[in-house]
């Protein structure tokens, strides 16, 4: 479904990302780790054109998306949940979920796709009329992930969901996570916390330095000595 | 007491006017975080432009009623282009530029603005044509005009219209979530260069309507017009706390009030040494006492919302 190869990104002199090639098919949830600063939220943005990539192509359904306008990309049937949430603080959680659905015409069918997020989140539908700044880190990052569902989207994207969370609120959002997996949705998942990313995926890549030098099974690599000694701090 | 009742309704009258001028710099600021200071200029246009369409009808022998609905038609559509130009124009190369440089660009569009006006109307001043019937009321001692009571109504819809427009519209959640977070937005499917053309063009509409009532109000213009009316609505939208929309709209009235307050006591307060003439004076200490007490206004940028 997502076909990205030999994607390069570098700000100014910096090579972030250094011509990754990966690809994630039809209903997998597959991970992408590494530690900090190792390029995986710069091939999220590059996928979702928030920056230009230096080289390389995606191809999202047979399609080639890398050149297109960054707010035609959900047009596509892509949905990012970026790094560090991005609600939009001064909107209410109903108005930050209707602006997921900002592509979308179907008024009847958003009423009811709102009803499925607060199925998802039910802590959404109590905080509803509240404004999305005052929500707790976790409640955002509820918020994000529903937002991006309201688009309808074909794969969803999500760039850490588990980072600055309390283990019980990382357990409840990925619990969800692993629910709209099984309910069908492609899913491209970044981590830091490799343990979670590759119990919750099918398969992974590992990402250093901007290259990935490993991938394969999720449970096979839960495994792979390397990958323990590296991400699993044993 | 007369008095004070008095320059209450004139300040009223003249702080709804701020109020639509102050709209246009809080909407531009609140999406992109740009003074346009050329924005006076813009008002300054839909005067001049309604004294030519409204005026030659008019001449022409064109139901006044009717001519003042020509006049305020074009005024605002001509507005709107030239707001939508200069954002396309002289601000959008500079998006990514460092903060002080769309700024100037800023200060120079007024310039050019001025001179434009110049070259088409002249440097001498322009009486307004009549649109509106002289009729007088009087309330509690206190006198107004069918003028003063027309202003505050077209301000007061004017805001409400506009009100709906950002709180109750796709579009206008849409602005406001692009001025807290534009990328976000634009993952979102905005596409973020309309949205900024949106509140250039809407802001520019609400300068044409203040133009005409400007102009409608003191009956006369002039191509420097602009200059004094945009600084005090920025000091409206400054007093409101900028990037605020209903910031705007108290900042705009209060003003008109404390401006209109001072000029009626300030020859009492300083024994007749300073006239009503000085009341210019008012809408600078106000903005240099909010500067220095509350640089983010009565509605300070974090508890309100920006559009
Ligand atoms: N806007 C930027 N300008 C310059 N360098 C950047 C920029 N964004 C990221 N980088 C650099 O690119 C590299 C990759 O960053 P990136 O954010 O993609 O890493 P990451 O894997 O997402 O890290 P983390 O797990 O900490 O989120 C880092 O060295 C970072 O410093
Ligand atoms: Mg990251």
């Amino acid at each position: 479904m997502l076909e990205v190869t030999g994607l390069h990104v570098a700000y100014g002199g910096i090579q972030a990302v250094r011509s990754i090639t990966f690809h994630v098919n039809e209903g997998e949830m597959v991970a992408l780790i590494g530690a900090n600063g190792a390029g995986k939220t710069s091939t999220l943005k590059a996928v979702s054109r928030v920056i230009n990539a230096v080289g390389g192509d995606v191809h999202f359904c047979g399609e080639k998306i890398s050149h297109i306008a960054p707010h035609d990309v959900i047009r596509k049937g892509i949905a990012l949940v970026p790094e560090g949430r991005g609600v939009f603080p001064r909107l209410s959680v109903a108005e930050n979920l209707r602006m997921g659905a900002f592509v979308r015409d179907d008024k009847a069918a958003i009423e009811q796709d709102l009803l499925g997020v607060f199925e998802y989140f039910p802590r959404l539908k109590e905080r509803e009329a509240q404004l999305a700044g005052t929500l707790s880190g976790g409640e955002q990052q509820m918020l994000a992930i529903g937002r991006a569902l309201m688009s309808r989207p074909k794969m969803l994207l999500l760039d850490e969901p588990s980072m600055g969370l309390a283990p019980i609120m990382v357990q409840k959002i990925f619990e969800v996570i692993r629910k709209v997996a099984a309910d069908g949705m492609t899913i491209l998942l970044i981590e830091q916390n490799a343990k979670l990313a590759l119990e919750s995926s099918q398969r992974a890549y590992v990402m250093e330095s901007g290259e990935i030098t490993l991938n394969g099974d999720s449970a096979r690599l839960l495994d792979d000595p390397k990958v323990r000694a590296a991400y699993l701090g044993e | 007491m007369d008095i004070f009742l008095q320059q209450i309704i004139n300040g009223l009258v003249q702080g709804s006017i701020y109020a639509l001028v102050a709209l246009g710099y809080t909407m531009v600021y609140g999406i992109m975080g740009l003074i346009n200071f050329a924005h006076g200029e813009v008002v300054m246009i839909g005067t001049l432009v309604t004294i030519t369409v409204a005026g030659t009808l008019i001449k022409a022998g064109m139901p006044v009623a009717l001519a003042a609905l020509a006049g305020l038609t074009v005024s605002v559509l001509s507005c709107m282009a030239l707001g939508w130009s200069l954002e396309r124009i002289a601000y959008r190369p500079l998006r990514n530029a460092p903060r002080l440089t769309p700024l100037i660009t800023a200060i120079g569009m007024s310039i050019v603005l001025q001179n434009l006006a110049m070259i088409v109307w002249g440097r001498n001043y322009m009486t307004f044509p009549p649109l509106l019937p002289k009729i007088n009321f009087e309330f509690a001692g206190a006198h107004f005009t069918l003028i003063q009571v027309i202003i505050v109504l077209i301000s007061g819809a004017t805001m409400a219209g506009l009100l709906f427009l950002i709180y109750r519209t796709k579009l206008g959640m849409a602005m406001r979530a692009t001025s807290q977070n534009p990328a976000v937005a634009s993952l979102m499917g905005v596409n973020i260069n309309r949205v900024i053309a949106a509140a250039f063009v809407i802001g520019s509409a609400l300068g044409a309507v203040a133009g005409v009532m400007v102009g409608t109000y003191y009956e006369i213009a002039h191509y420097q017009m602009g200059f004094m009316l945009g600084l005090k609505a920025f000091t409206a939208a400054v007093l409101g706390g900028i990037g605020n929309l209903a910031g705007a709209m108290l900042g705009g009235v209060l003003l008109g009030i404390i401006e209109a307050l001072g000029a009626g006591y300030i020859g009492d307060l300083t024994g007749g040494f300073l006239g009503s003439h000085y009341q210019d004076i008012f809408a600078f200490i106000v903005l240099i006492v909010v500067l220095m007490f509350k640089p983010s206004g009565l509605f300070g940028e974090k508890t309100g919302d920006r559009a």
